[in-house]
């Protein structure tokens, strides 16, 4: 069982981060940040669009399980310690799914003189299917 | 298909002004608890200037300001075919209420896959403040499904 550790112990690989739990992502939340967001894309929305577009019904910005990512990391180390990150959508998250994000350290590296960790991300379901999944750079010294 | 000559191209600089507020709803919308992200004096008594931007609202701001002279429609893409595909941020600093930030796009690449029912389409957007100083670089790769149903 891994640790579940806060950014002020040493990370280590296999640390764990600790987990979101957001949701469910009803359309309330993705009508909020549309306009929060300035992504007004309708797709996310108008279920006519959506139905339009050959949808069964709306589903959720991608960049809202992004943010949830970013809290992942920002609950784990402070912000300026985020160097660079990055994420593939790889599944759509429905309308009114529950989103659970996590992290693990999976290395510790030397990136231009500072050491960081090298932190696998991802977004998945309740019911288990990963929406998003990637890295994140994160200086621990 | 997408004309390839957009690779390279690089959008004129445009202008958009972090506001208190808007970050608020921002953190409301995403649900943020860190007040940090939506009150001025818990931001201030941690050390920072205004409120702070969150990682991913630079690429919400660019959003309120889009590029005119990149516009998916006159790509000749159906917009409601888009899905986002990859996103990535390199941070540079901070961004806080108050500040202007300023952006500019290049179309980085443009690709297919599957015999060309799928268009990928990689914009880099830099984001520079009231300073110069670079924020953050931003990279998002859509993907335009012209056939239904591949993904």
């Amino acid at each position: 069982m891994a640790a579940v550790t806060t950014f002020l112990s040493a990370p280590r690989v296999g640390d764990v981060l600790p987990k979101g739990v957001h949701g469910p992502i009803t359309r309330t939340k993705l009508a909020l940040y549309a306009g929060a967001s300035h992504d007004h894309n309708p797709i996310h929305i108008d279920i006519d669009v959506a139905r339009g577009a050959g949808m069964e019904d709306v589903f959720a910005h991608g960049m809202l399980s992004m943010a949830y990512l970013s809290q992942l990391l920002t609950k784990w180390a402070p912000q300026d310690a985020l160097r660079e990150w990055s994420v593939r959508f790889t599944a759509i998250t429905p309308v009114n799914a529950e989103v659970h994000t996590g992290g693990e350290v999976i290395e510790l590296i030397e990136r231009n003189g500072e050491e960081c960790a090298r932190v696998r991300i991802w977004a998945r379901t309740a019911k288990g299917v990963t929406t998003l999944e990637g890295e994140a750079i994160v200086v621990v010294a | 298909m997408i004309d390839r000559a957009w690779i390279g191209f690089t959008s004129k600089p445009r202008a958009a002004v972090v506001e208190t507020g808007q970050l608020k709803f921002f953190a409301l919308a995403t649900g943020e608890t860190n007040p940090v992200y939506f009150d001025v004096e818990a931001a201030k008594a941690a050390g920072h200037r205004a409120v702070l931007a969150p990682p991913t609202f630079v690429f919400c701001l660019a959003s309120a300001v889009p590029p005119l002279d990149i516009r998916l429609a006159d790509m000749g893409i159906d917009t409601r075919r888009i899905l986002h595909a990859e996103q990535s941020f390199r941070h540079h600093s901070a961004i806080w209420a108050g500040d202007t930030i300023t952006f500019t796009t290049r179309i980085a690449d443009i690709w297919e896959k599957k015999g060309g029912a799928l268009e990928f389409i990689a914009q880099e957007t830099e984001a520079l403040n009231q300073n110069g100083e670079i924020c953050a670089h931003s990279r998002s790769v859509l993907v335009v499904r012209h056939q239904q149903g591949v993904v």
